[in-house]
């Protein structure tokens, strides 16, 4: 039963859907509470660019991924007090841009590359050694920074207008949140592509937001919900044979909406038995 | 006037614009310790716009503002706000007890942890406006009224000297209305007090008095307001608003 975990790539994918779990798990969260999560899809977009500068100029791609990702979380975090524009549109352009110049920049790099479409869809079963190595370190970076900030963080998601009143400094946070975005999409352009990564920031924390009242538990459950998700997902795409990041994205999805549909039978039946109770009593 | 215990906003001649648009013109007021003043005036008169310069959020474009003597980023500390009502996120898992807790941020600013010290803060603050009972419950499932009143426990966990409130009858039911005011009047024994409302016959009977501002502002540091300034203020028949009353006195009669 076990023995796909025999093989070196299905370990490290593995571990690479554990650690895109945690990070999705806290980021996702936020991304969900903070409603930005087409600012998170303009982020990845962005993103695709780095992918391709990476080629052209023939260095690790995840590194200058990491430039292109945390710049479009900056300057959308700026634009929004300093430029004069609506802030979809500015996510817009960037989301465009993005992939343009990731085309144009493949396009002009030499010789053949280049498996795109990887970075478009995830390559969960190609991660490296390597890869793992830096995903684990973001991820610790950003599990220390959400550690440290806790208390800013929730005060923005939950109410930016009186952090101000407050005197927190919100536009900071408000930036360091969109990094911390950057980075887990980073992370997850890997196993998932920069075309899925929305699902897995939106999808383990809304499930995760039918059960739990407040924040922390909301974090954690999601964490748990995303393993259950990646590993299933996994599992499933390694024995149809399927793609694996769209295998992941489409078991979450179908699990998302029956817990939504179990969930609200489940509260239908208790709000009855409440009345009933209230009636035979009467 | 009836002077009162010491100032505690003194503001000389603010003028605020955005661009070339002028919302505050030429406000000189003193408020006195234990005041409790009603600001009423139509919509877009610079209302809230006079809170926020108050609060040190918006800038002036002229103009001084010192709060129990001190320029405003000294003062901050002593002041509390209860900011207009806006939908709260729904779906948003934080419990009450938390949205006031909140409050506390300024006494540990960026990267400290809350203590015991906050803890007891916000349950005393919640206390206060007889909302304990409810301090584990999520806040999107109390009702507006409830809500208000949490978002007065998160004004008051700092202990402030000062309490700014924007409409804060705005969603509340009229049945609890009468509550609401007398807790305020209950603070007013231990802090100064400005009240933006509509409402202006829950002004007449539980503030000290009232101030008209449209752009420009009418204090005499009384209850009554003349009807020269109430039709200046509005731009309309006074009868419209004043229930068809003659004349518009909020004091007894």
């Amino acid at each position: 039963m076990f023995e796909f975990l025999g093989y070196e790539f299905m370990r490290n994918a593995f571990m690479a859907g554990a650690l895109t779990s945690i990070i999705c798990g806290t980021i996702g969260v936020y991304v969900v509470l903070k409603r930005i999560v087409f600012i998170s899809g303009g982020i990845a977009h962005f993103s695709f660019g780095g992918i391709g500068f990476g080629y052209l100029i023939n260095f690790n791609p995840m590194v200058t991924t990491l430039i292109f990702s945390l710049g479009a979380a900056v300057s959308i975090g700026l634009s929004k007090k300093k430029v004069n524009m609506q802030e979809d549109t500015t996510i817009g352009i960037l989301w465009a841009i993005g992939m343009a110049l990731g085309i144009v920049f493949v396009g002009l790099s030499k010789g053949y590359a280049i498996d795109l479409f990887s970075y478009l869809f995830g390559s969960i079963l190609a991660v490296s050694r390597q890869d793992l190595y830096m995903m684990v370190t973001l991820c610790a970076l950003i599990m220390i920074t959400v550690t440290i900030f806790y208390k800013e963080l929730l005060l923005v998601t939950f109410d930016e207008e009186y952090g101000n009143v407050l005197g927190a400094p919100t536009n900071g946070i408000y930036i360091m949140l969109l990094c911390l975005v950057a980075l887990s999409i980073v992370v997850m352009i890997k196993v998932v592509g920069v075309i899925l990564v929305i699902a897995l920031l939106t999808i383990p924390a809304s499930t995760s937001r039918l059960f739990s009242n407040n924040l922390k538990k909301m974090i954690l459950f999601s964490i748990l919900v995303g393993l259950v998700f990646t590993s299933g997902g996994l599992l499933i795409s390694y024995y149809a044979n399927l793609a694996s990041g769209a295998t992941i994205v489409i078991f979450s999805g179908v699990m998302f909406f029956i817990t939504m549909m179990v969930k609200s039978v489940l509260d239908k039946r208790k709000r009855n038995r409440a009345l009933n109770a209230m009636i035979q009593k009467q | 006037m009836e002077e009162n215990g010491d100032v505690a906003i003194s503001i000389k001649d603010l003028w605020v614009s955005y661009g070339d648009h002028v919302v505050l013109k030429k406000i000189d007021l003193n408020v006195h310790e234990k005041d409790f003043i009603g600001i009423i005036g139509p919509n877009g008169g610079g209302k809230s716009t006079l809170l926020k310069a108050i609060l040190g959020l918006i800038k002036p474009s002229r103009g001084s503002i010192s709060i129990f003597g001190r320029p405003i980023r000294e003062a901050k500390r002593y002041i509390g706000y209860v900011p207009q009502r806006k939908e709260i996120p729904r779906n948003f898992p934080i419990t009450v007890f938390e949205v006031v807790r909140l409050g506390r941020y300024p006494r540990k600013g960026i990267g400290k942890r809350f203590d015991e010290d906050d803890n007891k803060a916000s349950l005393q603050a919640l206390e206060r406006v007889n909302m304990l009972e409810y301090r584990d419950t999520e806040i999107s499932n109390l009702s507006g009224g409830q809500q208000q009143r949490v978002f007065i426990a998160r004004a008051l966990v700092n202990d402030p000297k000062l309490l700014l409130l924007d409409e804060p009858n705005i969603g509340i039911d009229l049945t609890v209305q009468n509550d609401f005011y007398e807790m305020l009047k209950r603070f007013n024994e231990r802090m100064t007090i400005i009240m933006i409302s509509h409402d202006v016959t829950a002004i007449s009977s539980y503030v000290k008095t009232v101030a008209c501002l449209n752009k420009e502002l009418h204090y005499h540091g009384t209850k009554a307001i003349n009807k020269e300034d109430f039709e200046k203020v509005y731009n309309c028949p006074v009868e419209l608003i004043a229930h068809g009353q003659p004349h518009w006195v909020l004091e007894e009669h």
